[in-house]
């Protein structure tokens, strides 16, 4: 049974609904707006909730705050964490305990309670409102306007903030090729990646004669430290309902798939009630909002494969099939899922879609910088001070991204390299930090726009140890279909193993190099012929790390073991014992005041000691 | 057509072409290896990758399109680092073991390496884990095999039972069926498709050599062997003697020089096998047509790989196969009786082995049902490539052997039994006795030929009726017998799925495992993918052999009336049935 009794036939059943949602949530003297993101959740934002629902009853506000519990408020390093309105006070790391002093001295006292803000790292100053913080003030919101503002669970406040206004105005207004000359007008590319013009990719879909089509939502996001599509899923999932009527009116498909990975379970949750939502109150399924126009989603989870983000290995799985990429041509928007036209977006691409058509494609378009149009989503994760989402228009120098918005990096410590893309980006050094991020800027760094994943990596990082990490990632995802990208990445890895493990030759380098090339000229699909980037742009930006590995046999960074030990200088140490008692391995020995030893071949080099020493007797060699 | 610059020449090809066939018309070959013509495209080797201007990465030329203005080199440095760079990549996970491998001078990945001109290896690595998997019929070797998936496709596509899959993924992927259970224990059908098209060694024949050369040498065992009609067709290949030569008198000679005590013909037991099945047929037919009902329409059990897949993929069906054995096995039990009473040798003693262009018979001669007195029909059976082998190992030369004789009792076949061998064969051979049994009169058509069952379409048709019939056979007065052949078992499931749904209408159907029938049967050289027409040459080679015969008809063949005089007393008779006639097991899907 459905709970929604109410249906939504009319662009003025749209209308009265906003109105009386707008209505019910005016008169509040404090909204709240409580980060239920995925990482605040994984941070017990649940007792946060808990908490402030307790205090609110029991100080009798009920009437006077309204708690809204929303998707990911962007600064998850400070999570739990949430937002005070109309002040619009900041306040992270949350606990229990500081929400009854919130609701006493702020909600109450009209006090903001400083020391619960954010903290600037370098002047330990406090800085409560969002307005004064780098980075919600440098953000656009675009794609992410919803996330953090509404009730996720809300069809209500989904339609509150203008929510399914655009797929009326395109049913009822623009029609299906003014609205995909809307989009195409926008510049929006496809956010998944490869940057492609959406409006080109509906018109292309548009173009393919009549009969059973599909749009298909790529939610497999797969590179390790990106979030962005689950943010938006988790926090705005009507966005993407709503995007994908509009994109399946315009090429003509009346069923739409959401492929999304089953380790994001409370996406696939947040998602499937929007999806019952609208079908519950008319917006999927026939007729919708009165027009000819009939739709219905479908969500199918995939089984944590990365290459089944590539939109051909989607197909196949969404068709029952191994996900391995299918040789194009032909194309999806040709010959897709069963063999129909199918158009797939990403998650991204598609929470613009909206925003594009109530905002006009003009106003999107002043976002951005020459080809690249509008905002992109970020998701900053390494070493940055303020690790979360963002959404920067394009065209802002990278720096901004890692030192204003992101806040540097943590500890103080100097910045080193920077990761776009996930595994199938580049590393970028110091010198790029003014490059503009957009898609040519990043491809001619050596980089790639990618999905958004930007991971910042301080002086502590080996380069060489970084590129064996994605070179692992990527072998352990690699399909196996072709020679490539299936043997080519086992061997690449097998190389950086080697420089790391302090057996490598400087022929080696030359060897990865050769194989990086052949890679990424050879192999099938984008996944092999990227796989091979952080090594070609290590091998570029960072050699001489390389080279210490493989001639000195020195890992620069004190990353890689094999190309270090840990002694006892017997003139600093007092035999304190401290070491001896924190090693894991216990191998440290000696008598209590008598200078220690670390046993070589048991030290497990994990740094603990040189962490506990007081009288840095400890030293790396 | 387009038009478009391979290397430097002008290049017309026809529209669709890919680069990999317009540079073939240029009279450039482009280094390739899982690609297979006609069969299987998927691009997953990378070797025959090209450079067209204008696109930024190498392409797979066995799957870009040709187009109009396409500019292409095919071996410039860029493309022969980066082939040698991927065949580098692919001898690095392949155990080096060339010299003793079965596949050694007959590899196309050994081949491969030589027209790349690769004189060392520069990359090293550990090796994927290797799995290895010996069922009756076929053996499988993940360490030799390149993932070309080659054999999926045949097995998928052109066979249409699909048991065996990519299973893992990148580096750990191996080919396997689910769960990387044992092909034994799959519904796997042994047709051996697979090891036709694999490039390597990862698919073979599970080798049976060993155990022949053992009998061979052992005093106390009287070895005799037979050999299917299709070899003849198909075994000079191997020793690089013209496509769709019969080697039928080297064979024989071959097979006396190898030291076998006996030669004999599969074909004589073809001709028993018309006997007993055609008549079988016109027993079903009067049981239908006098009322008494019959299960129709009657399907040929000549082919081992066809019944296994008909009992996993249709075991509600089965009362629809003939009863009679399949023809070597019917030989095997007609030595180690009939013959060993001549012999006055006990059957103990007897070792017989058939020489068969099929995989699925090793796993055949293994079933229950295959023997008599507890004795197996047929101890061993060898593929027409392990013939080879042994030729080869016995010094034998075999292109300048004179033509020898097959030995009598069971040596002697009409034209009837060679054309066994081809898809139609069985039918044409079967009514070319039933109607003149039933009219006294020889089956109409030109030279005794059944035009519209002969040919490799995939399913053919064709009606027969019978008019003046002798008295004995009133209830066929008018009767026009529709007949239906088939050949590769994806094509059979077309005829099956009416059979099951009883909407079949026909009276007969002809059913051969592997696509063309024996003449392409898994055991057979590797002819394809190097000779395009392999398939109609070895066909014609059996048409050859049967017109040739002053015998065409398998009634007419004295030593199988000879046989029943004497021995078996009537066809489908008692004798028959225990020696000659089988059962079948419904087993499903998942039933061993």
């Amino acid at each position: 049974m459905s709970i929604y009794t109410l249906k939504l036939n009319t662009v003025k059943d749209l209308e009265e609904l906003r109105q009386s949602f707008q209505e019910s949530t005016t008169g509040y003297r404090h909204t709240i707006y409580v980060c239920g993101g995925a990482g605040c959740n994984s941070s017990n934002s649940d007792a946060i909730v808990q908490a402030l629902k307790k205090a609110i009853t029991l100080r009798g506000l009920s009437q006077e705050v309204r708690l809204v519990v929303t998707g990911c408020v962007g600064l998850c390093a400070q999570g739990p964490c949430m937002i005070v309105d109309p002040e619009g006070v900041f306040y992270g790391n949350l606990t229990p305990e500081k929400i009854k002093m919130i609701v006493d001295k702020h909600l109450i006292g009209g006090n903001v309670i400083r020391e619960y803000c954010y903290q600037d790292t370098v002047t330990g100053e406090y800085i409560p409102y969002t307005k004064d913080l780098p980075f919600f003030s440098s953000q656009v919101k675009i794609a992410l306007r919803n996330v953090g503002r509404i009730d996720y669970s809300s069809i209500e406040d989904y339609i509150g903030h203008d929510g399914y206004f655009a797929l009326a105005k395109v049913l009822n207004e623009y029609g299906r090729e003014r609205t995909i000359q809307e989009i195409t007008d926008s510049g929006l590319r496809g956010r998944g990646g490869a940057g492609f013009p959406t409006g080109t990719k509906w018109k292309s879909g548009f173009d393919q004669p009549e009969g059973q089509k599909y749009i298909i939502c790529n939610a497999d996001e797969g590179d390790p430290g990106a979030f962005m599509d689950r943010s938006i899923l988790e926090g705005d999932p009507h966005s993407i309902v709503e995007a994908l009527l509009i994109g399946g009116y315009c090429i003509g498909a009346n069923k739409g798939y959401v492929y999304v990975r089953a380790e994001y379970p409370l996406a696939v949750e947040r998602l499937t009630e929007a999806i019952q939502q609208a079908r519950d109150t008319g917006l999927l399924g026939e007729h919708i909002l009165g027009s000819d126009f009939n739709f219905d989603i479908e969500i199918r989870i995939g089984a944590g494969a990365f290459v089944c983000g590539e939109e051909t290995a989607l197909i196949n799985s969404i068709e029952g099939h191994r996900g391995e990429p299918r040789q194009k041509p032909p194309f999806p928007f040709q010959s897709g899922l069963w063999g129909c036209p199918t158009t797939i977006n990403n998650v991204e691409t598609l929470a613009n879609v909206p925003a594009i058509i109530n905002m006009g494609a003009e106003k999107y378009a002043s976002y951005g910088v020459g080809r690249s149009k509008g905002t992109k989503v970020f998701a900053l994760a390494g070493d940055l001070v303020n690790s979360g989402i963002i959404e920067i228009p394009m065209g802002i120098p990278l720096r901004d991204i890692i030192f204003k918005i992101g806040g540097g990096m943590k500890d103080g410590k100097a910045f080193k390299a920077v990761q776009t893309g996930g595994p199938s980006g580049g590393c970028l050094t110091q010198e790029h930090l003014d490059v503009s991020v957009d898609y040519e800027s990043l491809t001619q760094a050596g980089a790639i726009m990618g999905s958004g994943g930007l991971i910042a990596m301080d002086e502590n990082t080996c380069l060489v140890d970084t590129a064996r990490y994605f070179v692992d990632f990527v072998k352990d995802e690699s399909c196996g279909h072709c020679v490539p990208c299936r043997d080519g990445t086992t061997r690449m890895l097998e190389l950086l193993e080697k420089i790391t493990g302090g057996q490598g030759e400087m022929e080696d380098l030359d060897n990865l190099e050769i194989l990086a090339r052949t890679i990424s000229q050879t192999a099938m699909c984008a996944l092999g012929q990227t796989s091979p980037n952080p090594v070609l742009t290590t091998l570029k930006y960072f050699r001489d790390e390389y080279v210490a590995h493989v001639r000195d046999k020195k890992c620069p960074a004190h990353v890689c073991t094999a190309l270090f030990t840990y002694t006892i200088d017997s003139d600093k140490c007092r035999g304190c014992t401290l070491c001896a008692r924190n090693c894991p391995v216990d191998a440290i020995s000696g008598e209590k005041g008598q200078p220690h030893i670390i046993d070589a071949s048991a030290c497990i080099k994990c740094g603990t000691c040189k962490q506990n020493c007081r009288f840095d007797a400890i030293v790396l060699n | 057509m387009v038009e478009l610059t391979i290397n430097g020449k002008h290049v017309s090809a026809p529209d669709g072409s890919t680069v990999m066939e317009a540079a073939k018309l240029a009279g450039i070959d482009i280094p390739h290896l899982c690609h297979l013509p006609g069969i299987h495209t998927n691009g997953s080797c990378r070797i025959c990758v090209v450079e067209i201007e204008g696109m930024k990465n190498l392409m797979a030329s066995c799957i870009v399109k040709a187009t109009d203005g396409m500019v292409v080199h095919t071996s410039t440095e860029r493309v022969r680092l980066a082939r040698k760079i991927i065949y580098d990549l692919l001898i690095s996970n392949h155990p080096q073991d060339c010299t003793f491998c079965s596949r050694n001078q007959n590899c196309e990945l050994q081949i491969l390496g030589s027209t790349l001109g690769i004189q060392e290896t520069h990359i090293h690595g550990k090796k994927s884990p290797a799995r290895v998997d010996i069922s009756p019929a076929i053996a499988r070797n993940s360490a030799k095999c390149i993932l070309c998936r080659r054999c999926v496709t045949v097995c998928h596509d052109v066979q249409g039972v699909g048991v065996i899959y990519a299973q893992n993924r990148g580096f750990n992927t191996v080919i396997a069926p689910a769960t990387c259970a044992p092909l034994e224990s799959t519904d796997c059908a042994m047709c051996g498709q697979c090891t036709l098209v694999c490039p390597t060694a990862a698919l073979t024949e599970t080798d049976s050599t060993e155990k022949v050369w053992n009998a061979l040498t052992n005093p106390e065992k009287r070895v005799i062997v037979q050999v299917a009609p299709a070899v003849r067709a198909a075994l000079g290949e191997d020793f690089h003697m013209p496509v769709g030569q019969p080697v039928t008198g080297k064979l024989a000679t071959a097979l006396h020089d190898l030291g076998f005590d006996d030669v004999f013909d599969t074909n004589f037991a073809a001709d028993l096998t018309i006997m007993e099945e055609g008549t079988e047929l016109l027993q079903r037919l009067k049981a239908a047509l006098t009322g008494e009902g019959a299960v129709l329409p009657m399907i040929t059990s000549c082919s081992p790989g066809w019944i296994k897949h008909c009992e996993h993929a249709f075991p509600s069906e089965l009362d629809h196969l003939s009863t009679c054995k399949s023809p070597h096995t019917m030989m095997g039990a007609v030595i180690k009786s009939y013959y060993a009473e001549k012999l006055g040798v006990e059957p103990k003693d007897i070792y017989v082995v058939s020489v068969m262009p099929c995989t699925a018979k090793k796993y055949e001669i293994q079933r229950p049902e295959m023997q008599n007195g507890g004795y197996p029909n047929v101890d061993a059976v060898i593929t027409t490539r392990e013939l080879t082998r042994m030729i080869r190992t016995m010094g034998i030369d075999f292109p300048n052997l004179p033509d020898g004789k097959f030995d009598a009792p069971l040596g002697f076949s009409s034209g009837a039994a060679d054309i066994f061998g081809v898809t139609g064969g069985v039918m044409e051979a079967a009514l070319r006795t039933v109607y003149e049994l039933v009219t006294g009169r020889e089956m109409p058509g030109e030279n005794l030929h059944l035009k519209p069952i002969m040919g490799l379409e995939k399913i053919k048709e064709a009606s027969l009726t019978f008019e003046n019939v002798k008295p004995e056979y009133s209830f066929l007065e008018g009767v026009t017998a529709r007949i239906a052949v088939t050949s590769g078992l994806k094509n059979a499931d077309v005829l099956m799925e009416q059979v099951k749904n009883g909407e079949s209408p026909y009276h007969f159907i002809e059913v051969m495992g592997c696509p063309g029938g024996c003449i392409n049967g898994g055991g057979q050289p590797r002819t394809l993918g190097h000779v395009a027409d392999y398939r109609e040459r070895r066909m014609q080679a059996l048409y050859i052999e049967d017109e040739g015969k002053q015998v065409r008809k398998s009634h007419e063949n004295p030593d199988i009336i000879a046989l029943y005089e004497n021995y078996l007393g009537e066809p489908c008779g008692h004798k028959s049935h225990e020696l000659l006639h089988t059962t079948y097991t419904p087993r499903g899907k998942f039933d061993q």
